[in-house]
């Protein structure tokens, strides 16, 4: 069977719709909040801090923590119970990983950069969602930076390359190739990477492209709202 | 540690004024509650008061019912300081100020009687739906539990039943059958610092408290429960005065709902 037309009704190469926000937590040294479709993500920034116990201070450079959790009442399931999983460790991994390349830690010694990403509503893409609020939180906090992050989940359904799968797509009676990607969108790098499905080796070139191409797009929606926090008013 | 700050708050109180101008008994303006703002939960509020910001959902499951209550539902109330709302918050199991906080708002619901536990029993020692509310806190300025206080009750008028198949819960559609909440029950924390008593306390005040006293009440003014906190120890005079703030002021935080 062929996949003609996207469930959701999008164009193959359509996101959800995106909203993007930064300082909406005041206690946080930075903050944002990203939207895309029925997912939700807030991140908050503490830090350059000091770090205790001081072993795990290193002199050279900077330390950053990264903690992805889905709020008990995030599933569309049953309640996901607090305290983390191992779900949620791993995600936390890759997220800091996705991170890490666009930061210059060298400039903070002995200190901790923590990075608390909470998701109040989930419908898959959560941990490309977080990485995006992430990154725009980092750069709230004033953090020197080369670069924002951003990511989307790009992948195959039946037959067809699409971009940013939903839930129903995710779980689609078929073949489905689900693969996140965060990548650097002024030099094309690429910083967070998982997959899990099948996808001929044929389709990897192409289904980069389009991440490339809707990470550029939402790395657009990261800068604007950015700048709309520090948007002087204008009196006439 | 905080005596400097403390001797500042207690002179500004003398001229009934407080850090931020706000007179004794004022809550932050506004008090906002907004519904429905997470569409995985059956049911889920927003708090906001001044800056402090919680979110409360409920989770609504079919579960054995406790062996001394064989024909009624259940609640569970759980609370997460999470780390990203202030910055002395840890990651880790919830603390004991969690605890206490996910405990008193629990009381203040269940012993309101604003919900019939009868009602929610399925069948007999067998099966009964469970009220599951989570409060976690997205920015802590002050005053966490009124708002979450708040924010459970308002989640719960918000929430609506799954749908039940056969045997098992479908979460993806939700009926329209709603909780019967029948009172609103209210917390007001009514602090005392020096000889004063105030109510909304932003963070600095937080650290010059000498003793607080949660307040829970309903539209009626009768009491439904109380939680006394904070190192220094309280007079009879104090409590009566402070319950009749907490009633007072747990009439107008109502409004908001």
């Amino acid at each position: 069977m062929a996949y003609k037309e996207r469930l959701n009704k999008r164009g193959f190469e359509e996101t959800r719709p995106i909203e993007a926000k930064v300082g909406i937590i005041k206690r946080a040294d930075g903050s944002a909040y990203f939207r895309i479709g029925n997912t939700i993500a807030y991140a908050a920034v503490y830090g350059p801090r000091n770090l205790f116990p001081r072993f795990l201070q290193d002199p050279q450079r900077g330390i950053l923590r990264c903690n992805y959790n889905m709020m008990p009442f995030s599933g569309s399931g049953e309640r996901v119970r607090p305290g983390g999983s191992r779900r949620s460790k791993e995600i936390s991994l890759v997220t800091g990983k996705a991170l890490l390349p666009v930061l210059n830690l060298e400039e903070y010694p002995n200190t901790v950069v923590d990075v608390f990403i909470e998701l109040p509503q989930t419908e898959a893409g959560s941990r490309c969602a977080g990485i995006c609020a992430a990154s725009m939180a980092l750069a709230d906090a004033g953090l020197i930076m080369k670069d924002l992050v951003a990511a989307v989940s790009v992948g195959r359904v039946d037959d067809k390359l699409v971009v940013d799968l939903d839930y129903s797509e995710e779980s689609y009676e078929g073949i489905v190739a689900d693969i996140p990607i965060a990548m650097i969108p002024n030099s094309n790098k690429i910083t967070l990477l998982q997959m899990d499905g099948m996808i001929p080796k044929e389709d990897v070139k192409k289904v980069l492209e389009m991440a490339k191409k809707a990470c550029k797009k939402i790395y657009e929606v990261q800068k604007s709202a950015l700048k709309d926090k520090y948007k002087v008013e204008q009196d006439v | 540690m905080y005596s400097e700050l403390r001797n500042h708050i207690i002179k500004l109180f003398e001229s009934n004024v407080r850090l931020d101008g706000r007179k004794l008994t004022e809550y932050r303006k506004p008090v906002t509650v907004e519904y429905g703002v997470t569409n995985t939960a059956e049911g889920s509020a927003r708090v906001k008061i001044g800056n402090t910001e919680v979110i409360a959902g409920v989770k609504i499951e079919i579960n054995k019912p406790f062996p001394d209550t064989p024909a009624e539902g259940g609640l569970v109330v759980g609370a997460e300081l999470l780390p990203l709302s202030n910055p002395d918050f840890e990651l880790g199991p919830p603390g004991i100020e969690a605890i206490e906080l996910a405990r008193t708002v629990d009381r203040g619901i269940r012993e309101s009687k604003c919900v019939d536990f009868k009602k929610l029993c399925i069948e007999e020692g067998e099966k009964a739906w469970f009220l599951i509310i989570d409060i976690v806190t997205i920015n802590d300025a002050g005053n966490l539990s009124d708002a979450s206080s708040l924010a459970a009750l308002a989640a719960l008028k918000d929430a609506r039943f799954p749908k039940l198949e056969g045997e098992k819960l479908n979460y993806k559609e939700k009926t329209d059958k709603r909780l019967d909440i029948k009172n609103s029950p209210i917390a007001v924390t009514v602090i005392k610092i020096g000889e004063k008593f105030i109510v909304d306390p932003d963070t600095d005040e937080e650290k010059a408290i000498d003793a607080r006293l949660m307040v829970s009440s309903i539209e009626d003014g009768t009491l439904c429960a109380m939680q006394k906190g904070g190192n220094y120890p309280l007079t009879a005079e104090d409590i009566i005065k402070m319950v009749d703030i907490g009633i007072e002021k747990g009439k107008e935080l109502r409004k908001a709902l």
